[in-house]
């Protein structure tokens, strides 16, 4: 492998992880400020509890959405240095903004929610995870804005061979990030939802096998307690059924946003990038089919070994244009637009290596577009139905016995994650050639564009990056252990696990803390730093 | 000479400083961890003091990156590229060092936080040395030729200068956790902090000296010269407060030694970002690196809007938790099982 390769690989590797962490962390921070919210008007209680367990997982995991989000800021220029100088003019300023206006927002804004339980009152303790969690969504808004603008390059001008903003309104409102960002928003929703299902669902399975939750004959849940395990009191089982039934409406409702939002995406990329989504069908000739399954050597980009097996007709112009007759093209056709377009070799430049003068591969990896495309809708639909199941079979208060089907509840976690992954693979990977992809709008700048065998930094050696491949990953794959360990561990503790107050008091009172509205509490006391370090 | 690219040349020594002076004392705080505090509760009064502050001062380094990126493309493509292998040892540090302050409390396990102090300790330093040694050989030069790639292999950045900056920025974040400490705890770790903060000045300040004085010679200007001096006023002036107690003072003092000494170093590079040692025509400059006025117009705007807000609701942070910590506060650690019924009864056993 060269330089390229290993950058790329770099790339993926780095991206798809740092991006579990981030829908987990912008999802469920929506969600416990959502919940903390509730326990501010209500004083409930169970209210006050899912804040402190959802909140406790959502530090676990926020942290290493930060330790991996500065690796992506540096590998622009450490491994991409010609990407850097090619877009820095368009592409450096959301980047700049997102660290200005939100990252500053989000860690100063949660230093003070993790650490302010005490210091401060409770509205404005509460106000802080708002202004954390908002600075999250505007993080994601900077950062698409900035990937959009390889997906679809707007407002500017070639000067010297390179794009200079002119237009940043068209920048900012780019119509490629207006809809991916409430459909990564949706994904991050649906990430969390699935979450405080699957852990909920444990919990509500524990204390029926435990013997504590029992089923009535008429099979509704008479909620117990156990005073030997602290924090497994009536008001636990209140806490996992409402978490369970918050997760579930979520993983619908998610889903239903990211349908909706990923149309309207899929629309907009059947102009802008007409071979991605091509790839994405493994169409190789124009028509209105949908493939429901395609076999055949995916891979060998030359289309004449795959073989439709099942094709809706009509489907495929609908989730193009909106109707069941345009015929979309497929690959064979737009292959040929692309080389009277961009070329048929790559140019005879010295930035290319010993690329340079080589065919152009236009089409993407099909194995990956298609399978990719599939996957992301697969997942996501196999979460929202399983949440609508949940809330059917969790109706009478609790969960059934069945380990299987708590095993089932746990594992579903990880589809919308594979969702989120598969989406953006898709995305990317279906963009090859390119690492700015070509405008075509009749208004737009079609010159502008950048080959991927271009970016790479020139004075960096294969060596140094196969060197930070394996480091990063090492280091990412420890780190993922040990942060699901951490997880787990506070998982199995219960709510206990993050109220310590629970431990030592009896289990039937004194968790409620300060009542809402009151008083901010003495800023001395032992307990002043018990959620931080 | 361009107003616009000179401002945002400005701005940019500005975001350095600012990182410098507040996550210089989060560096030092962190390599404390291991060679200052005594006992597990004496480390959990240094994590707590920089606790709720220390990812927001972070920050100052992912926009001072960002705003390179954005202000001078070609700088940031050039430097980053060509110190690789260094800013890759930078990433690692930095992540263990995040992961470990909100891990190191969450088992209740000596040998657990034991490795999770080390990281602490280890990715602070590292952290420092790296950024001071990739800010220096910024004003003193790499090897790069016309494009702005390096020459000469994944280590032809090394030079003296790569370890004069690395130790400048590691003494000074020692020192300046020193006197953070010495502000922020009480009792034992107060005093200790304060009398180390005293005797190891002259020390941990010369590295930082060594790279202002010899950038001074090598471009200096007459008004960076009198920054150099006035440095060494306040850096002496730090030191008799410290002596006398008056910790705050102190803290402040070497809070504009850092200011003058950094408008020294950045006033004596400028106009130059990043010198070529190959041949002073490949040199990336304010002028030749830098976005266009559109872009850097736009920013200016942007910086305007955000920065004041930046530094108003980071000093709230600071004020709302301005109490002095001390071991007092420190709570026992919490220690839980799983909430399982068979385990349960094993306990009570």
């Amino acid at each position: 492998m060269d330089a390229l390769e290993i950058a790329r690989w770099q790339f993926g590797i780095t991206t798809v992880y740092h991006f579990m962490m981030v829908p987990l962390t912008i999802g469920l921070g929506l969600v416990v400020a959502v919940i903390q919210t509730l326990w501010y008007r209500t004083g409930k209680p169970e209210y006050l509890r899912m804040t402190k367990f959802w909140g406790k997982l959502f530090l676990i995991n926020f942290i290493m959405g930060v330790a991996t989000g500065i690796v992506q800021e540096f590998q622009f220029g450490m491994a991409w240095s010609e990407y850097s100088r090619f877009v820095g003019d368009v592409f450096g300023a959301p980047l700049a903004m997102e660290a200005l206006l939100a990252f500053f927002v989000e860690s100063t804004f949660l230093g003070l929610w993790i650490f302010g339980w005490k210091q401060l009152k409770p509205g404005l303790h509460l106000a802080c995870l708002w202004i954390a969690v908002i600075g999250s969504v505007f993080s994601a808004y900077f950062i698409i804005v900035a990937n959009s603008w390889m997906q679809h390059p707007v407002g500017i001008q070639m000067i010297h061979g390179r794009p200079v903003m002119t237009d940043a309104w068209a920048v900012f409102t780019n119509n490629t990030a207006l809809v991916a960002v409430p459909h990564t928003l949706f994904g991050a929703l649906a990430v969390a939802g699935a979450f405080l299902l699957g852990i909920a669902w444990y919990h509500l399975w524990r204390r029926r096998h435990d013997g504590i939750d029992t089923v009535g004959a008429d099979g509704r849940v008479i909620p117990g307690e156990a005073a030997a395990i602290p924090g497994r009191d009536r008001n636990d089982h209140t806490v996992w059924i409402r978490s369970l039934r918050i997760g579930a409406v979520v993983a619908m409702i998610s889903f239903a946003g990211t349908a909706v939002t990923g149309d309207l995406q899929g629309k907009l990329m059947f102009e802008q990038q007409p071979m991605k989504m091509a790839a994405a069908e493994a169409a190789c000739h124009d028509g209105t089919g949908f493939s429901v399954l395609s076999v055949g050597n995916l891979g060998s980009k030359n289309c004449n070994d795959i073989v439709a097996v099942i094709e809706v007709p009509g489907i495929l112009s609908f989730l193009a244009k909106g109707d069941f007759s345009t015929e979309v093209k497929g690959v064979n056709s737009l292959l040929d637009e692309y080389k009277a377009k961009y070329g048929t070799t790559l140019p005879d430049n010295p930035i290319y290596g010993d690329r340079a003068g080589q065919p152009i591969q236009y089409v993407p990896v099909m194995e990956v577009t298609y399978w990719g495309f599939r996957m992301m809708i697969g997942f996501g639909g196999i979460a929202a139905l399983a949440a609508l199941v949940a809330l059917w079979a969790t109706r009478k208060g609790t969960v059934p016995a069945s380990r299987g089907l708590m095993r089932l509840a746990v594992f579903g976690i990880l589809a919308p994650f594979g969702a989120n992954a598969a989406g953006w693979i898709f995305t990317e990977m279906g963009r090859q050639p390119f690492v700015v992809a070509p405008n075509p709008d009749p208004s737009g700048i079609d010159q502008v564009f950048m080959f991927t065998a271009a970016a790479v930094s020139p004075g960096v050696s294969a060596g140094e990056i196969m060197t930070s491949l394996v480091v990063l990953t090492a280091i990412y794959a420890v780190l993922l252990v040990v942060e699901v360990k951490l997880l787990v561990k506070y998982i199995r503790g219960g709510v206990a696990s993050s109220m310590p107050e629970l431990m030592h008091a009896p289990a039937d009172k004194s968790d409620d803390g300060t009542p809402p509205g009151g008083a901010p509490g003495k800023p001395e006391g032992d307990d002043v730093l018990a959620f931080a370090y | 000479m361009e107003l616009l690219p000179t401002i945002w040349f400005i701005a940019i020594a500005v975001l350095w400083t600012g990182y410098l002076f507040l996550e210089g004392f989060d560096l030092g705080v962190g390599m404390l961890m291991k060679v200052f505090a005594r006992d597990n509760t004496e480390r959990r009064v240094l994590i707590n003091t920089i606790g709720p502050v220390w990812d927001g001062n972070e920050v100052w380094l992912l926009t001072a990156g960002g705003a390179t990126f954005a202000a001078f493309p070609l700088w940031y493509a050039s430097l980053f590229s060509a110190l690789y292998l260094p800013l890759l040892l930078v990433l690692v540090a930095l992540i263990f060092r995040a992961v470990a302050f909100e891990y190191r409390g969450k088992v209740d396990n000596p040998k657990w936080r034991a490795r999770w102090d080390w990281a602490i300790a280890a990715g602070s330093f590292v952290a420092a040395f790296g950024v001071g040694a990739a800010l220096a050989l910024t004003t003193t030069g790499l090897p790069l030729n016309a494009n702005g790639d390096r020459q000469g292999g994944p280590f032809a950045w090394f030079s003296g200068y790569a370890v004069l900056g690395g130790l400048a920025v590691v003494g000074f974040s020692l020192l300046h956790g020193l006197g953070f400490l010495a502000l922020k705890t009480d009792g034992e770790v107060r005093h200790r902090a304060r009398a180390w903060f005293v005797r190891l000045l002259p020390v941990l300040l010369l590295p930082i000296a060594g790279w202002a004085v010899s950038l001074q010679l090598l471009s200096g200007k007459a008004w960076t010269m009198a920054a150099v001096v006035a440095a060494v006023v306040a850096a002496v002036l730090a030191w008799n407060f410290a002596r006398k107690g008056a910790e705050g003072r102190a803290f402040i003092s070497l809070g504009a030694f850092l200011l003058l000494g950094s408008a020294s170093i950045f006033g004596a590079a400028f106009p130059v970002v990043l010198p070529s040692t190959l041949n002073p025509a490949f040199n990336l400059t304010v002028s030749n690196a830098s976005s266009s006025d559109y872009t850097l117009g736009l920013m200016s705007i942007v910086a305007c809007i955000g920065l004041p807000l930046v530094l108003a609701y980071q000093a709230w942070t600071y004020w709302v938790f301005r109490r002095r910590v001390s071991a007092a506060h420190i709570p026992q650690a919490h220690s839980f099982l799983p909430a399982i019924a068979a385990k349960a009864l094993v306990q009570k056993d």
